[in-house]
């Protein structure tokens, strides 16, 4: 998904390019087509830094989730305060059959998200922590 | 032979007055409206009969609205049922009650009546609002509800209580005047200098001053009538804030609801020695609710006060010994130049405290069992500097205690000791949680469900500290 996303991203940089280039002159688009290689190579490379970052475990009592290559970013969310998990896929993701998954606590705060799961993996996380929620509930 | 239906309590219906009040205030403004086009000399007839019209459709519409709206205490449970065509019947868990408060507008002040507000966690729509009955009816729901929430007979009156705080009038005038003046004082230079130098430019920046001290008179204005007489009490079901000069309001926070507590301290508050109190409470209410997440309201806990006076409602509040906090390693220095001089943090058991901010110190105290998540966060530059941030979140948009730029091994084990430690807190709050009221087990001794003893004495309520194993006796807290 993130391949794709980057695919989408390189194209949108080329077209961007291109059209400075056809601006500049025919001598000058040799070198854009260069600097189009250098930069989609450059967002590729972040993107899949960034999608690598991604990590999630579950442990007993808690969900703990990391993200981020730049600020690196760590939440432990225990199961007892989840107050909703959501499970939502764009038109992109669905195409490559994946979903993201959110869980809301009461805080507002919390930025627990796992985005790119298997469509399955993502069924069984949601199922999983909803009873494991139901099964820790604490007052606020 | 049928048997009887089970009896349920009557339903009652809000005061005959409350159309009038609800109407009041666009009568109020409609008779303004009317005064002015009078005075202007448009004085004719259908203008009057329209603005009449309008008046008797809110009326009416009033009307109705006070006819199928009834309400009931059935148990543990409020009832509030309206609505005439879109039926809306809500039923409020008492057990769950965040907050109560009597709101009394001063409309409805004049007229001798109150309105009821019941905040549960939650989005605000599973708040409860009787508005209004006459002032006693408010009061006297209000004691039962609480009673009913910590699970003692309903029929119990109010227990006392003991004013804690007051602010003086004064004092509460001098300290929103200066926190406004801190813009108000400049432009007045600004402006007296422009008036020296050229006309013109001072007919400009007089008007924008203008705007903006009307805006600053209203600021001023709302925030003295609704803090006028501010007063907090400690009593047995909770601490009750009472305020407000035209209108008033009268909260009750139960124990143990408290979210997060913040000692605010503005620059120039900290020359006369003054801070400010804030706690948060679950549960949203009026301007304050948002796109149906859960929200907390803020509640002033004391708007002005001195250092004393706020380190013992704190001790009320959260009642808990202080952490001891501990500043971030110097070379923070060079990530933080401006709020390194305030920063610091620090845990116990029970409690997370922490300092931050750069002009104005901010101190926030989050109960650990309040914990809803626990994140570490690092930049770039902390990252550099291997420093890293860890929060504590409570229920709330921006409630959160921050350890910020601590050492990373340092954030480390603090993700690991937050995590456990607000575990336990759970697990322990657990155990002592009373139950619904109607469902608890009348007193006596059963087995202890921290399974340290053989028998622990629940007092019909709640677990108490008196254990026994085989015939000895002894006190040990959950």
């Amino acid at each position: 998904m993130r391949c794709l996303e980057a695919g989408v991203l390189g194209a949108l940089i080329a077209v961007g390019v291109g059209a400075a280039a056809a601006q500049a002159g025919v001598g000058a688009g040799v070198g854009a087509a260069g600097g189009v290689v250098v930069v989609t190579g450059v967002v590729l490379r972040f993107l899949r830094n960034r999608f690598r970052s991604w990590a999630y475990q579950e442990r007993d009592e808690d969900l703990v989730v990391k993200r981020g290559v730049a600020f690196r970013r760590l939440s432990v969310v225990p199961y007892g305060r989840m107050q909703f998990v959501d499970v939502t896929a764009g038109p992109i993701e669905r195409l490559f059959k994946l979903s993201t998954i959110k869980l809301h606590t009461a805080a507002a705060a919390t930025d627990a998200r796992i985005p790119g799961l298997e469509r399955d993996e993502a069924a069984r996380l949601r199922d999983q922590l909803a009873s494991l929620g139901e099964a820790k509930a604490a007052g606020l | 032979m049928t048997t009887p239906p089970p009896r349920s309590p009557p339903w009652k219906r809000l005061h005959p007055l409350t159309p009038v009040v609800r109407a009041g205030r666009i009568v109020s403004v409609l008779v303004v409206a009317f005064v002015i086009s009078n005075a202007r000399g448009h004085a004719d007839n259908t203008a009057g009969i329209y603005d009449l019209v309008v008046v008797v459709i809110v009326v009416a519409a009033g009307v109705v609205r006070w006819l199928v709206t009834k309400w009931t205490l059935d148990g543990a449970t409020l009832r509030i049922e309206t609505g005439l065509f879109r039926r809306d019947s809500r039923q409020l868990p008492l057990a769950r009650i965040q907050a109560v408060d009597v709101v009394r507008p001063f409309l409805a002040r004049v007229f001798g009546l109150s309105e009821l507000r019941v905040r549960l966690a939650g989005s605000s729509s599973a708040d409860g609002r009787l508005a209004y009955l006459s002032h006693h009816v408010a009061t006297d729901l209000r004691a039962r509800l609480l009673a009913t929430h910590h699970g003692v007979d309903p029929d119990t009156p109010e227990p006392a209580e003991q004013t804690v705080a007051t602010v003086p009038a004064g004092r509460l005038i001098g300290s929103v005047l200066l926190s406004g003046g801190i813009t108000f004082v400049p432009s007045v230079i600004i402006l007296l200098v422009l008036v020296r130098v050229s006309s013109t430019a001072a007919v400009v920046f007089g008007s924008v001053f203008a705007t903006y001290l009307f805006g600053f008179v209203q600021g001023v204005w709302r925030r003295i009538s609704s803090l006028y007489g501010f007063a907090v009490a400690d009593a047995p079901d909770g601490i009750r804030i009472r305020r407000g000069l035209l209108g008033t309001v009268a909260e009750t926070i139960p124990a143990r609801r408290v979210q997060a507590v913040r000692l605010i301290e503005p620059f120039f508050w900290r020359l006369f020695h003054w801070c400010r109190l804030e706690v948060d409470v679950a549960g949203a209410a009026g301007r304050e609710e948002r796109s149906g997440r859960s929200a907390t309201s803020t509640k002033a806990l004391l708007p002005v006060g001195s250092h004393e006076l706020a380190r013992h409602l704190i001790a009320i509040v959260i009642g808990e010994p202080q952490p001891t906090t501990s500043p971030p390693p110097r070379r923070t220095r060079l990530k933080a130049p401006l709020s390194y001089h305030f920063l610091s943090a620090g845990h116990n058991d029970a409690l997370v405290m922490a300092v931050t901010g750069r002009v104005r110190r901010t101190t926030t105290w989050v109960p650990m069992v309040k914990a809803q998540s626990i994140r570490r966060i690092q930049g770039p530059v902390q990252r550099r500097l291997g420093l890293a941030t860890v929060h504590l979140d409570a229920a709330g948009r921006r409630v959160q205690a921050e350890f910020r730029d601590r050492s990373v091994d340092e954030a480390d084990r603090l993700v690991d000791d937050l995590t456990s430690l607000s575990r336990a807190a759970r697990k322990a709050e657990e155990v002592r949680r009373p139950l619904a009221a109607g469902t608890a087990a009348p007193a006596g001794w059963f087995a202890d469900p921290s399974g340290r003893h053989q028998m622990r004495y629940w007092d019909g309520r709640v677990w108490t500290d008196h254990v026994r194993d085989q015939e000895m006796a002894g006190v040990d807290p959950l």
